[in-house]
This record gives C-alpha cells, sequence and structure tokens, in this order.
C-alpha cells in the first residue's frame, strides 16, 4: 500500500510531440493519498486508460514521473510493481477452479503451500464464492468472473493499488449495484488505493472519495462528489457531472453584475471585469420557477417527466436554460424564474474564475 | 403457432436429392452391393454375405496396412501439431512481417499433392536431387527406392513440409483471437512463459487444434498420391497405406468384392474418428456459460 505521486506526468503515442493537441495525456502534476478510493471520470478519448496504463506500468510516459511510496516506478514493468488490475472484460483462467485462479498470483510468488490455501479460502469467504470455489472458473457468470479477477488481486496482502478498467461493463444491471457494493465493503476493510476507471458518473460518484474530471487529455478538476456538483471547474465538469448538467449562458459579467442579454443578474461575489468567453454557470436544481412577481420573466418551452422530478426547458430572451421542477409541481400560468446567487459560477475560456466576497 | 402445411415443397429439395444421389449415394450403395457378392466375370455375380469383411479384417494385408496407415498418422501429427504452435507462437502479432509469414506459410497448401511427391522424388534423387546427392556427398547412404527407413522418413518429411503450415494458420488464428487484456493480467499475477502458454494460450486455442487435428488425421489417414508418385508404395510393401492397398486391389487384382468390403470398413474407420471428434467439439461448446458474456 502506497500514496501514489503523479510527477509532472505526461504522454504522446507520437514519437516527437509538437504541439499540446499531440499529447494524449497532458501534463498532470498530484499526489493521490495511500488508502484512497479515486475515480477517473471521463468520455471515451479523455485519457483515462492511457493514465491507468501509466500506473499500471503497460505504458511509459513521454515524461515525468510515477512514484509509489517513495519508489520510482516510471521504468518498472507491470509485474515489478506489484499492483493488481480488473479489466473491462473478465479475465480468468478457464482451465482452472475457482480456487486455482485465486492461488495463481500466489503459487507464482511461491509463497508456502499452507499460507497460500489459508489465503485463498479467506479471499473465497469474502467474496461469497463458497459454493463454487471447486468449480470450473469457465463456467460461471460474467460478475462471478469479475469477482475471481478482483480476488486474484486481494489475495496478495501487499498490492501497492487496485485498478479497475470499467469493471462493470459486461455486468447485468441488477448485478452492478451490488458489485459495487461489495467493492466499497472491501476498500473499507483492505484500506487498499483503488483507482477506478470508468465514463459513468453513477459508478464514479458512489464509489469514490475523490473523482478524477478528464476531458481531452487534460485533468480539469479532482474533488469530492459534492466539490464536483457545487463547484465544476471547468463547464466540461458541470454538463458532465449531474443529470441534466449544468446550464451554461455566455455572459457579461463585470463587478458583481452579470448581463445575459437585456437581462442582469446580481452576483454574491465581485469579479474583475472579464473579457474573452465569459460564460455563467448555474445548475438546474438552483432555478426555482414561480408564478411571483419577483424572477425574470420566461417562457417554458417543454416539460419531461424523468420520475422523481420534471425538467422545465425555459426561455430567457433567445437563452435556453434546464430548471428542475419538484415532485408534483407544475408551471404556474406566468413562470418567473429566480436563481440562486450563491450557485452561480462564472466561467473564462471554460475555466472556473474565483471571485473576491 | 398453426403451420401451413404443404408437401409440394418436397419438389424443392428433390435436385438436391437427386445430386447427392449421383455423387454419392448411389456409389456408395454399389460398393456396398460388391462387398457382399463374388463375381467370375461375364457379369454374374453371386452372394457370399458378410465373407468379403471377416476375410478383410482377418487378412494380414489389411491388417499391416492399417498399421501403417496409424503410424503414419501418430507420426505426423506427433511432428506438424507442436511444430505448428511453435511456428505460430514465432510468428509476429503484429507489423509488416504478419502478411510476409502468412503468405509464406499458405505457399505450400497450395501446392498440388502429385506436385509434392514429384519435386521430392526428384529432391531425393542421388544423381540429381539436391538433397539426395548432398547426403550422399556427406557419406549418408540415403535411397528411397531401396531402403524402407528413408522411404518413411521421406513421407514424413514431405507430409509436414506441406501440412504444418495448416496447424500454423490455426494456431495463429486461435492466438491472435486472445484479447491483449489476458496477457497484461498474467505480467500482474507473476505468470511465467510457460505458465502463460499452459494456461491462456493453450487453453484458448483448444477448440482450432483440435479441428487442426481433425483435419490432418482424416487427411493422412487417407493419404495416397504422395507415396504413390514417390515409390509407388514399395520398397516391398513399406509404404503401402490402405489407399494404395484399396487401389491395387481393385484395379490391379480386379478383386472387386475384397476391395470393397475394405473401402467399406475404411471408410467407418474414418467415420468413427470424425464422430469421436465431433462429440468432443460439442461436448467442449457445452462447457461455456449459459448467461453473460463469454471471455
Amino acid at each position: 500500500m502506497a500514496k501514489i505521486t503523479l510527477d509532472k506526468l505526461a504522454h504522446s503515442y507520437l514519437p516527437r510531440p509538437k504541439s499540446d493537441a499531440d499529447f494524449a495525456l497532458k501534463e498532470i502534476d498530484h499526489v493521490w493519498d495511500d488508502g484512497g478510493a479515486y475515480a477517473l471520470l471521463g468520455p471515451s478519448g479523455c485519457g483515462k486508460t492511457t493514465l491507468l496504463n501509466i500506473i499500471s506500468g503497460l505504458l511509459v510516459p513521454s515524461k515525468g514521473n510515477i512514484l509509489f511510496g517513495e519508489q520510482d516506478v516510471t521504468h518498472l514493468q507491470p509485474e515489478q510493481r506489484n499492483i493488481a488490475q480488473v479489466f473491462q472484460f473478465p479475465v480468468i483462467y478457464d482451465t482452472m477452479t475457482v480456487a486455482e485462479n485465486l492461488a495463481f498470483p500466489l503459487v507464482n510468488r511461491r509463497v508456502p503451500k499452507d499460507e497460500i490455501s489459508r489465503r485463498v479460502s479467506e479471499m473465497i469467504e469474502i467474496l461469497d464464492l463458497g459454493d463454487k470455489a471447486h468449480k470450473k472458473a469457465k463456467g460461471l457468470t460474467a460478475d462471478d468472473k469479475q469477482k475471481i479477477s478482483l480476488g486474484r488481486g486481494l489475495v496478495r496482502h501487499d498490492v501497492n493499488a487496485i485498478l479497475f478498467d470499467e469493471p462493470l461493463t459486461v455486468i447485468d444491471p441488477h448485478m452492478k449495484w451490488q458489485l459495487r457494493t461489495k467493492l466499497k465493503e472491501l476498500h473499507r476493510q483492505f484500506e487498499h488505493t483503488m483507482i477506478y476507471v470508468t465514463h459513468d458518473q453513477t459508478e464514479a460518484l458512489t464509489f469514490a472519495d475523490k473523482v478524477v474530471v478528464m476531458y481531452e487529455g487534460e485533468v480539469v478538476q479532482i474533488g469530492t462528489p459534492e466539490e464536483l456538483f457545487d463547484e465544476p471547474a471547468h463547464t466540461f465538469v458541470g454538463y458532465f457531472i449531474g443529470s441534466p448538467g449544468m446550464n451554461v449562458i455566455p455572459a457579461d459579467v463585470n463587478g458583481r453584475v452579470a448581463q445575459i442579454g437585456n437581462t442582469k443578474i446580481n452576483l454574491q461575489k465581485a469579479y474583475p471585469s472579464l473579457s474573452g468567453n465569459v460564460e455563467l454557470g448555474i445548475r438546474p436544481e438552483f432555478i426555482k420557477l414561480t408564478g411571483d412577481d419577483a424572477g425574470l420573466p420566461v417562457q417554458v418551452t417543454s416539460v419531461e417527466d424523468i420520475g422523481r422530478f420534471k425538467i422545465a426547458r425555459a426561455n430567457i430572451n433567445g437563452v435556453t436554460l434546464d430548471t428542475v421542477l419538484p415532485e408534483g409541481g407544475s408551471v404556474p400560468a406566468h413562470p418567473k424564474a429566480i436563481i440562486d446567487p450563491e450557485k452561480i459560477n462564472i466561467y473564462k475560456d471554460s475555466h472556473l474564475v474565483k471571485g473576491e466576497a | 403457432m398453426d403451420r401451413t402445411l404443404n408437401n409440394k415443397a418436397w419438389f424443392l429439395v428433390l435436385p438436391v436429392f437427386a445430386l447427392v444421389a449421383i455423387s454419392a449415394i448411389i456409389p456408395l450403395m454399389t460398393v456396398v452391393n460388391y462387398s457382399v457378392q463374388d463375381t467370375f466375370g461375364n457379369n454374374q455375380f453371386f452372394w457370399v454375405g458378410a465373407e468379403w469383411f471377416v476375410d478383410i479384417l482377418h487378412s494380414e494385408r489389411f491388417l499391416n496396412a492399417l498399421g501403417r496407415n496409424l503410424a503414419f498418422s501418430f507420426t505426423i501429427l506427433a511432428i506438424e501439431i507442436p511444430l505448428g504452435i511453435f511456428i505460430a507462437l514465432s510468428m509476429p502479432k503484429k507489423g509488416l512481417w504478419v502478411p510476409v509469414c502468412l503468405i509464406l506459410m499458405a505457399l505450400p497448401l497450395l501446392i498440388p499433392w502429385n506436385v509434392v511427391g514429384t519435386i521430392w522424388q526428384v529432391f531425393g534423387r542421388a544423381d540429381i536431387g539436391l538433397l539426395g546427392h548432398s547426403l550422399h556427398a556427406l557419406g549418408i547412404d540415403y535411397n528411397y527406392a531401396t531402403n524402407a527407413v528413408d522411404a518413411w522418413i521421406t513421407i514424413i518429411v514431405m507430409d509436414v513440409w506441406h501440412w504444418t503450415s495448416l496447424v500454423v494458420l490455426l494456431s495463429y488464428a486461435g492466438l491472435v483471437s486472445i484479447p491483449e487484456a489476458y496477457y497484461q493480467a498474467a505480467r500482474i499475477d507473476g505468470a511465467s512463459k510457460w505458465k502463460v502458454f499452459r494456461y491462456i494460450q493453450l487453453p484458448k486455442m483448444n477448440r482450432v487444434l483440435l479441428i487442426a487435428v481433425l483435419l490432418r488425421f482424416m487427411d493422412s489417414f487417407m493419404i495416397y498420391t504422395e507415396p504413390f508418385v514417390l515409390t509407388g508404395g514399395g520398397p516391398g510393401n513399406s509404404t503401402t497405406f490402405l489407399s494404395i492397398d484399396l487401389v491395387k486391389m481393385a484395379i490391379g487384382q480386379f478383386d472387386l468384392g475384397p476391395a470393397a468390403a475394405m473401402s467399406l470398413v475404411y471408410f467407418l474407420i474414418i467415420l468413427l474418428v470424425s464422430w469421436v471428434f465431433f462429440t468432443v467439439m460439442t461436448s467442449l461448446d457445452a462447457d461455456a456459460p449459459e448467461k453473460g458474456v463469454q471471455d
């Protein structure tokens, strides 16, 4: 077990990268805590698998170093790094039984026999595979197979980190939830550093203590699920996290006033006068539709019922805003939108600008 | 659900049935017919029952030829399967050399049997053949026409040269279909090269290898052209395989009854082996998980 230091890491698949765009992974400089549960979240092609492969040792980064604890492992092979990995598709050894599968990494490391059988039976119990221990692994369901892949990492008590590469992709929906709960439980029990790659925000937000959001090869934010929700550091995080995503509207910002078209909105914080591509971000949850006089007059163009709540699409001077209607709520006759000023974030060129109180 | 029954549909099957009848069933029945009769010429046949079958199964000539066939098939399988796997493992998995290797491997498969026989017949000749001449120059007394061991070695080498490629191509197809994650997982688990082969590559190749063994067994069990071209079954009877013997008996000696009985026994042996393979393969399929994505 170890903390993981990403020391000015960057990677390009091209032999001689010239511009920033040639990098599949742009420079990242971070320390990940020992025993933390991290999720790498982002759309396909954002560089999260590249980062994972650098951590596991399948890729040597073009720039920078990676440290496990105090040891520089940048140029070590995966087998020398003492990590475990669970892949997208379950990897099991077909011809072996479940117990033999779990014993395999220990046998390869010449662990004494009685120690192996003790750890394997312990692991079988933890993974609830007792009734299948001596069955061939080949005939099992995908979720059991994934448990075995995970178990092969956990039997080695001393792994530095356990990496997950979209491990729930092939799992039936009703089993996903169970397996995720199991993962959390195991994380609490063993306190391994866990790194979980996914493009599913629900998976990331429920699994991780800290979510690393990646976009176009760049880490745009590392934070707790609350931080990602309340203060997205990048408009992409705003869109990507939350359902529906954050409203991002072009605005002019000056001091404590934001102007959208002809509409002025008072802000809680003061901003320097911003130039370039300035946008105002507000989550649909923080816009209330009322029939009172206060607020901005809007036209509601559509209402979508998505179960727990409804999304009303409102129009202010040609700008479309998603707003959330509470359960049982309805659109007032002359709707006005009230925006919670505390929850407004201001972005310049897609990046968050901190205001002064 | 109600199905519309229309017996006229059988007419649509008729052409295929006629074709199969002419190409397979009628010739086979002719053979069956011969196998239970004897003739003294003049197109006069009389019934002998199972006599020819009893004769054949007790004839030393048949049993010797069968023994040679089995020995030949097992020898070439014992060489071609491991060799084919080994070559497939050594072949590049990506890059420019892949097509080059594949084409090189496919070349021997394109050469007709009798040409292969002729090539090696000339190649092995002591007077003008490169191989035969070189061996003589080295002081090795090699002559496939007079020495049974030399004849056997030549035919085995010829078959290995001609057909190992098939095993290579099948194994290679099995190998490249193994997802990269298996190798990565094995590295992380600390598996040695041998263990990767034993627990990942070999199990993932078992289906294609079964097909390779089946094809190579059937084909080698029916071997005819190469020994016929090379030595005509000699020296003595040393390379007289079942098929060569069959032709000698049917066309050389015109013993239609025994030859027919022999070819039926021959046919049944191949059918039996194919059935065993088919059963093994379907039982392998039955092992696959009933739900979820497999591998």
